[in-house]
């Protein structure tokens, strides 16, 4: 596999999944080089998850808007009672097309569409829920040839979820939230070797 | 060529013959959203490919029928971001109340919740018995839905709960007629409201409106589109008058932002400039 690929990450969730995604988002780099997108199950009027989880670590932290140039040293939430999708010019798209799963924003939106724009050069992951949503996007991720990652079931808070991507789209690596950081961390490293070595 | 190159070939070509045969043009719309609903379109019909459903929509108007319905969002609540109804009530009913007439645009308006939420607050503000609603979309099947004001009387409770946040000032079920499953919307509510088939794409503006809600339509078009549309309002708009968009929308991009100021950022209401 050619690590030093990637563009970007994709991470689905359901409110199962805050404490997974908390670590990560507190234990990715300032530098970490690739732009991450969220698609997290909420409750269509609480406040947005980007605020909830603004403060924690060195990555900007927000709401996707639409038409907004996705750019590496941020994290875009889908905003709730929104799709959150992604264009093949790496731009961001809303919708509010009807509940995938009972969820809006649906894992599955995002990571189908995430898989059409970056193909093999993006990173799936998905964090504990309730719920089969994510189960289906990350199969395309798959599909198209970019890495799946799933958390260990038996460590996720709800594990409906992650079994559920797990038995559809047979993901490359099912790690516990802390390797899946250090994996994270060590492609993206790579990946800064070698654009220096190539430079 | 690999297959996704292939299918936006097919997915091109599937909305010209939209556009060419039925004159509903998707070209400037958001594509990942189009691309999903062509897919799932695609996958209930059965074929394999999108090119498969060409000659069928050229020849079969049910089917058209069917994709421009699929490809026209038609999701809406009542009272839906109870907020930005609260801050209307609080910033432009005031103004609204100003006039001896008003006429209000209400631009795609799918099955028409927004509209009676729209009207149940003029009601409320005194403000209904001298005002015009227009309210337009281009999906034919929406409208009648709307003009029928029928809705689920499930949904209700969500709504209910919608319209108190809102800063709604009486009992909700005042504005509706609970039979079987359905609430029926009082006739009063219906009788300035004027449904009319408008596309956004290709018609024009309306003449002298007071105040634009086009709430959760933006999202779906392109720069492009969104530019066109954005100039059509301007030009409708008096001047003084309102543009409320989605929560989640903005004009700020646009050439014609230079003739509006923001009223509610967050809201995202602006006035046109007197
Ligand atoms: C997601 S709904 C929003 C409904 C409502 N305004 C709300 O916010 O709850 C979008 C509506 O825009 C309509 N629409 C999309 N493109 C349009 C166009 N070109 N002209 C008129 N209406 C359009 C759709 O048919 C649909 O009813």
């Amino acid at each position: 596999m050619n690590m030093s690929a990637f563009q970007a990450v994709v991470i689905g969730a359901s409110a199962g999944g805050t404490t997974a995604l908390q670590k990560i988002l507190a234990m990715l780099p300032g530098n970490f080089p690739l732009p991450v997108i969220v698609a997290q199950h909420v409750h269509p009027h609480q406040e947005s998850a980007a605020r909830i989880y603004k403060d924690i670590g060195l990555l900007k932290i927000k709401d996707g808007d639409e038409k907004e140039a996705i750019q590496p040293g941020f994290v875009y939430f889908a905003p709730p009672n929104y799709h959150l999708l992604i264009e093949n010019d790496h731009t961001l798209s809303l919708s509010i097309d009807p509940k995938v799963h009972y969820a809006r924003p649906s894992v599955d939106v995002l990571f189908e569409s995430a898989a059409d724009a970056y193909r093999a050069a993006l990173i799936g992951i998905i964090l504990g829920g309730a719920n089969q949503d994510g189960a289906m996007g990350l199969l395309r991720v798959g599909q198209y040839g970019g890495l799946t990652i799933v958390q260990y079931p038996g460590e996720a808070e709800v594990c409906f979820m992650p079994r559920a991507a797990i038995e559809t789209a047979n993901p490359q690596y099912v790690l516990p939230v802390k390797k899946i950081i250090s994996l994270l961390i060590e492609i993206t490293t790579q990946h800064l070797d070698e654009a220096a070595h190539a430079r | 060529m690999n297959p996704e190159e292939i299918e936006k070939i097919e997915l091109d070509l599937f909305l010209d013959a939209l556009n060419w045969r039925y004159g509903y043009d998707f070209r400037n719309y958001a594509r990942a959203s189009v691309r999903r609903r062509a897919r799932q379109i695609l996958a209930k019909s059965g074929m394999k490919h999108l090119s498969d459903l060409i000659p069928k929509l050229l020849h079969d108007e049910q089917f058209a029928v069917h994709a421009i319905n699929e490809f026209s969002i038609t999701v809406t609540e009542m009272f839906r971001d109870p907020t930005f109804f609260k801050t209307v009530r609080q910033t432009i009913a005031p103004y609204l109340k100003t006039y001896p007439f008003i006429k209000i645009w209400v631009a795609g308006c799918a099955t028409g919740e927004e509209v009676y939420s729209l009207a149940v607050l003029l009601q409320e503000e005194g403000l209904y018995d001298r005002v015009k609603i227009y309210a337009t979309d281009f999906n034919t099947d929406a409208l009648k839905k709307a003009v029928d004001g029928i809705y689920a009387l499930k949904d209700i409770q969500l709504y209910t709960g919608n319209y108190q946040k809102a800063g709604g000032r009486q009992a909700f079920s005042d504005y509706f007629l609970a039979e079987y499953n359905s609430a029926i919307i009082d006739q009063a509510l219906k009788s300035n409201i004027f449904f009319a088939n408008h596309n956004l794409v290709t018609d024009g503006a309306f003449h002298e409106v007071q105040a634009i809600f086009c709430r959760n339509v933006f999202i779906y078009f392109d720069r492009s589109l969104q530019n066109r549309v954005a100039k059509v309002f301007a030009e409708s708009l008096t001047h003084g008058g309102f543009l409320c968009l989605g929560s989640k929308e903005s004009i700020e991009f646009s050439p014609v932002f230079d003739q509006f100021k923001v009223i509610d950022a967050g809201q995202r209401i602006y006035q046109k400039k007197v």
